[in-house]
């Protein structure tokens, strides 16, 4: 077929791509995905017979309108916060740690054993060991998976997720079994902590000392990142494996040791949210907080300063979405906004390396 | 006459920041192999990727016998009966090479793969393209993936074929297999493009020369009607001195001993079969070798990257035992490997961060913390005194050309004042003056006493820098003699295993 003439009509859109990844851009497209989201949200609650700026109002009011909403945005941002700061670690190593909620679990797990086991300790033992506990727990959950990844390479997305399930059950056995409160009316959870064993909180708040913690992992998580030696073969790994080897980076003890730090941090989330908010261990202590933390440390980058901004976000659309259910918006609603979100900003990623060309060129 | 097979004219594309042509004609008859000769940025791989529709043109008009096309994407190009082997091939690893040239096939969903193969075969054996349509790809060597990618054009039956650097990953006979199947397609009609900035290339193979230089045509000329002097003057707008002095060398102790190595390549085969060498202090040793004879994996044995099966190799006395990379860096071993953003340098990291890749667990950093303000400052006159050309410190070193890449590469292995430095293919795919560069670096080296192993496919390279010169030929040393009474003639045949000297290493 020689001789092909193609017709020359030239597309008025055309994507072009971008010598580096724009900055500006970078911190633009997060936000008009959030305003899309929301924007589509709009359009789904009309659809189903809410007025949808009503419905936004009343979310911001449940957020910002209150001291209570303020303060119950910040308590719920702080399990996401720890969880988001620990998925992100893995992460960069491209260790698709899936186990968070898992991990989150087995460290609530992990403190409430203190906590019950040895009532009558004084705070200033009981604290620290319910902290220890709870990242130690949450620490070998997550290096369960991290050992026949690192010796033979398993997948740990399988491994991670799986256990996500045992850990839930296992703590369901024990608040419908043997650490049921004998006086708890057949609730499926433990007797109250003691005195000792509940966080410190701030200014007649709900908010505890978890914020601390979590504040404290974002800043020490950056300076191992970008100031130690570790975190330089961390982002060496992550970056790439191959170079990592043949600089004589070793591989195998790293996967150990960033999905123990991992899974301590969720597993310090856990903590924090038994001795901190719900005072005992009971069922579906996690409402989602470790998948959550996932779109967080995403949504983030995996930065951690950003991830601290990222769980306030979210916080603030469960919290608002609490607020709006009972003018009878569907819980599901804000599920459904979270995904959109996550949705229009990995779809705007490729506006950071592409570039959009308007206008026709030559050709007739 | 004729009508041109190809004609570009007045090809215009500006980046931002860059033009990277400007104005440039180029005309091709069919059956001429026509070389695009020019140096790294003059725009070669610009214009040809505007042919294959993979870039529009922000000016200028292109002809297919005569009449003007509009390439919207690659897809109009091949259909046009373009077709581009890349410098970076586009072949999937885990998949065989039948399945390779299956990939973006038409004919709905009926696949015969069985079929395919015997196809390959059959083209392969005629065009003497070898290769196995049953190997997956990630086994193959550099030059026999090339096979794959001219097998991949010559099926969807490519009337122009380009090729960007092709004989980049060649040896002289693959390279000249190579020119004898690129004759063979012209003799069919084809049009045969190839770039390179190899002036023995293009008096060994083209027809054809257009010269570009700085994003411009500067001539186009017969090959019978110029010389390798001109085109030089032409390709780089000024005379080059050739001449690279080298020192008589001061041979000394004994640095690198390899004892009877054995060890397996990446589809479990033997590849090194026994293999015994010395390099002593202020030596470099040169291993010629047709790709795929086991250089890689000597290489990366010797670096701790790829397990012995049997022997040994000492470094200082020191023997290396298994496979640690970490204990043959700190026995000071320097290693430049083939593939410079794959595995030599971290692509999303600054210059910074890729100086300090062997250097970052020497405790002058601190034990715990790194000091990356010092880091800064120690990689800042790395920079300076390597004269490497970066964005910023910390900007990713992917942005970075790859003559700039390499002298990254070689400041980092210089500076840590190796005692023996393996170099592979150092010089692959860099145009004159960054070769010039790195020859220069190798020298001064083998002046301050270090022992070289330089693993290298133009045995032009090999006959300037070595001392003595090794020959691989299927996983052994087929020959081993001083540069002084090597003849290109017999390495050629030991390197085609046609032809072996007692070696005692």
């Amino acid at each position: 077929m020689a001789g092909t003439s193609l017709p020359g009509r030239v597309p008025v859109i055309t994507w072009e791509k971008r010598l580096e990844p724009s900055r500006l851009t970078a911190v633009i497209i997060p936000v008009a995905a959030v305003i899309l989201a929301l924007g589509v949200g709009a359009i789904f609650l009309a659809a189903t017979g809410f007025n949808p700026l009503k419905v936004y109002q009343n979310m911001l009011e449940g957020v910002i309108g209150s001291k209570y909403g303020l303060s119950e945005t910040v308590v719920k941002a702080i399990p996401l916060m720890l969880a988001g700061l620990g998925v992100s670690v893995a992460f960069r190593m491209l260790l698709w740690n899936i186990g968070a909620e898992g991990q989150f679990y087995m460290g609530a797990f992990g403190a409430s054993w203190v906590a019950l086991t040895f009532p009558h300790l004084p705070a200033y033992i009981m604290l620290p060991a319910m902290f220890l506990a709870g990242i130690a727990m949450g620490g070998v959950w997550a290096v369960l998976p991290a050992l026949p990844r690192a010796r033979w390479g398993v997948n740990e997305v399988i491994t991670t997720l799986m256990l996500n399930y045992v850990a839930i059950l296992w703590v369901d056995y024990l608040v419908y079994g043997p650490w049921k409160d004998p006086k708890g009316f057949n609730f499926p959870l433990t007797a109250p902590f003691s005195k000792a064993a509940t966080l410190p909180t701030f200014a007649g708040t709900r908010i505890h000392l978890g914020l601390v913690f979590a504040l404290l992992a974002a800043v020490l998580l950056a300076i191992i990142l970008w100031r130690t030696r570790w975190g330089y073969e961390i982002r060496v790994i992550g970056e790439s494996p191959r170079a990592a080897r043949y600089a004589g980076i070793k591989i195998e003890r790293n996967i150990i040791l960033v999905m123990l730090l991992s899974g301590a941090l969720a597993g310090l989330a856990g903590m924090s949210e038994v001795a901190g908010i719900t005072h005992r261990l009971q069922h579906g202590i996690s409402p989602g907080y470790g998948y959550t933390a996932i779109i967080i440390a995403w949504l983030a980058k995996l930065h951690p300063a950003t991830i601290i901004l990222v769980s306030f976000l979210f916080s603030g659309l469960i919290v608002g979405g609490y607020s709006v259910q009972t003018s009878g918006v569907p819980a599901a609603t804000v599920s459904m906004l979270q995904g959109a979100i996550l949705f229009f900003v990995l779809g705007g990623e490729i506006l950071t390396r592409y570039r959009l060309h308007f206008g026709r060129k030559e050709g007739k | 006459m004729a009508v041109p097979l190809v004609e570009m004219r007045g090809i215009t594309k500006v980046f931002p920041g860059v033009v990277a042509n400007d104005g440039v004609n180029l005309s091709i008859q069919a059956g001429e192999i026509h070389a695009l000769l020019g140096e790294n940025g003059a725009g070669k791989s610009t214009l040809m990727s505007v042919l294959t529709g993979l870039y529009r043109p922000d000016g200028g008009e292109i002809y297919i016998d005569g009449q003007k096309v509009n390439f919207r994407s690659p897809r109009d190009a091949i259909a046009a009966g373009i077709g581009m082997v890349h410098q970076h091939f586009r072949l999937v690893g885990p998949f065989t090479v039948t399945e390779n040239v299956a990939l973006g096939l038409k004919g709905g969903l009926r696949l015969n793969l069985n079929k395919l193969a015997g196809e390959i075969a059959a083209l392969s054996k005629e065009y003497g393209l070898q290769v196995e349509p049953q190997a997956r790809i990630w086994q193959l060597s550099v030059g026999e993936q090339q096979r794959v990618e001219i097998i991949k054009l010559l099926y969807r039956h490519a009337r122009v074929l380009i090729l960007d650097e092709p004989t980049a990953v060649l040896t002289p006979q693959e390279a000249r297999d190579l020119y004898r199947t690129l004759k063979k397609m012209a003799a069919r009609g084809c049009a045969v493009i190839f770039i390179t900035h190899k002036l023995q290339e293009v008096m060994d193979a083209a027809d054809t020369i257009t010269i570009l230089r700085g994003g411009k045509t500067v001539a186009t000329v017969k090959k019978n009607e110029t010389s390798e002097k001109d085109l030089a003057r032409m390709m780089v707008g000024r005379e080059i001195l050739w001449q690279v002095s080298k020192p008589a060398a001061r041979k000394g102790d004994k640095v690198l001993e390899i004892k009877n190595l054995k060890a397996l390549n990446d589809r479990g085969l033997p590849a090194l079969k026994g293999i015994n060498l010395t390099v002593h202090t202020g030596e470099i040793l040169g291993i010629a070798g047709v790709a795929g004879n086991g250089q890689r994996e000597l290489a990366e044995a010797i670096a701790g990257l790829r397990p012995c099966q049997d022997g040994m190799i000492t470094v200082a006395g020191q023997e290396l035992g298994q496979c640690d990379p970490c204990r043959v860096i700190n026995a000071g071993v320097g290693y430049i490997p083939e593939d410079r953003l794959g595995m030599g340098l971290v692509p999303n990291l600054g210059a910074v961060d890729n100086l300090l890749l062997k250097e970052y667990r020497h405790p002058r950093w601190g034990r715990v913390f790194l000091n990356r303000l010092a880091a800064r400052d120690w990689a800042k006159e790395l920079i300076e005194r390597f004269q490497v050309k970066t964005a910023g410190l910390n900007a990713p070193v992917k942005l970075m050309s790859g003559g700039n890449l390499q002298r990254l590469l070689l400041a980092r292995e210089i500076s840590n004042r190796p005692r023996l430095l393996v170099a592979v293919y150092p010089a692959r795919g860099l145009d004159v003056g960054a070769t010039e560069t790195v020859h220069r670096l190798l020298l001064e080296q083998r002046a301050a006493g270090t022992a070289i192993l330089l693993i290298s496919e133009d045995l032009e390279e090999l006959f300037r820098l070595a001392d003595r010169i090794a020959v691989m030929y299927e996983g052994e040393i087929t020959g081993l003699m001083g540069v002084e009474e090597a003849r290109i003639e017999d390495i050629g045949l030991m390197m085609a295993g046609a032809k072996r000297m007692e070696v005692s290493a």
